[in-house]
């Protein structure tokens, strides 16, 4: 049992008292490279000791974002993390995506404040549930693990984590999906992808979105290709307009594309 | 401005690494950060000094060692360091390369004192 929220799942403490399950079977989808070197304590010295961890930082957060993955993979979900600035399209993109792919999905939102986002998608009939950060500028694991006990998986294909609007934060910080989206809408210019180069190498795909914009903006296609490839250079960049069903079409393809299992 | 919850999880990891040791004091923090980790050096140095005040790292210093990327050229298979942002290979052009280091928030080394008493 998990032992902060008594879900079924098992989890793993890497720090401190390492606990054991019998019950451990799934697989987290990334590695833990750390050494542990205790420290030789001799009470009659009161000297510094050094000690050698080399641990990642944002372990803890790891460790939860693979148990979140395990919630997914055990459900048979694929989850993916959407992020962008805010105001490029990432809720009006799921809003219609619904018209263009037969996949059961839902979303967990998270916003500073209010439940607006998830309101407009349930308005819509897709199932939403809200994390409200407060001030913090990106969703972490946990967050993510609360928001999963109160959204019903069974049935579902996908599960996408809508991200707090922000092209720096929420790059840092695995949430326990499979996947990141990300979006770059048209008025935001094309010097994003060198401007925000962590967010961009992190992608899985770049959807820039607005594109029924691209006659009024300078925005260079050729321009974004170009940086988008110096940073991640096997990666899909799709061009995406909700008023142009053939770019949706593109993106829930992509979407069934890189379903788990499928590639 | 994510670096002070970065903060606040390295603190923890200090005191659970000052607990296992019976340390009683850290007084020396080295860490890494990759250029590509996403973090930014000078506002996780002030983040650092604004908590570790009621931590057990009050005395501490931080020291960070920036690593800049390195990687790995899948069709040279020279390995080189980079100074851009990208992952050119700089010795043959090619895009086909892995990133060795550069990309992560490391804490690499504490240094802790024990009460004589």
């Amino acid at each position: 049992m998990c032992k902060d929220c008594g879900c079924s799942l098992t989890r793993h403490d890497h720090l401190g008292e390492h606990t054991h399950h019998n019950d451990h079977s799934h697989a987290h989808g990334h590695s833990h490279t750390h050494e542990h070197q205790e420290l030789h304590t001799n009470p009659q010295l009161n000297d510094k000791k050094t000690l050698s961890v080399i641990h990642k930082i944002l372990d803890k957060n790891d460790v939860e974002a693979g148990h979140n993955r395990a919630h997914f993979e055990a459900h048979n979900i694929t989850a993916f993390n959407i992020m962008s600035s805010p105001g490029s399209g990432k809720t009006t993109l799921l809003e219609q995506l619904k018209e263009y792919t037969q996949l059961n999905y839902a979303v967990i939102e998270g916003d500073l404040e209010t439940s607006r986002d998830a309101d407009r998608l349930i308005a819509k009939g897709i199932k939403a549930y809200q994390i409200q950060t407060g001030s913090a500028c990106h969703l972490d694991a946990f967050m993510v693990h609360g928001a999963l006990h109160h959204l019903p998986l069974e049935g579902l294909d996908i599960c996408f984590i809508e991200n707090v609007g922000n092209l720096v934060c929420p790059a840092s910080y695995d949430v326990g999906t499979h996947k990141n989206i990300v979006l770059l809408s048209v008025p935001e210019g094309d010097d994003k992808i060198e401007k925000y180069p962590v967010m961009f190498r992190r992608a899985d795909v770049v959807l820039v979105t607005k594109c029924d914009l691209l006659p009024h903006f300078d925005f260079k296609m050729d321009e974004a290709r170009a940086q988008l490839k110096k940073l991640n250079p096997d990666i899909q960049l799709l061009e995406v307009s909700i008023k142009d069903g053939d770019s949706m079409r593109a993106v829930a393809h992509w979407l069934k594309d890189n379903m788990r299992g499928t590639q | 401005m994510h670096e002070y919850s970065i903060v606040s999880a390295l603190i923890e990891q200090c005191e659970q690494h000052a607990l296992a040791n019976q340390a009683t004091h850290i007084t020396r923090v080295d860490i890494k950060i990759g250029v590509m980790s996403g973090v930014e050096p000078a506002l996780l140095h002030t983040a650092f000094d604004t908590f570790k005040q009621d931590s057990i790292c009050h005395n501490a210093q931080l020291n960070m060692q920036i690593q800049p990327l390195v990687i790995l050229c899948n069709d040279c298979q020279i390995e080189s360091i980079l100074s851009e942002r990208t992952i050119i290979c700089p010795a043959c052009q090619s895009y086909r390369t892995r990133v060795l280091d550069g990309e992560e928030m490391l804490l690499m080394q504490l240094e802790m004192e024990q009460d004589g008493d």
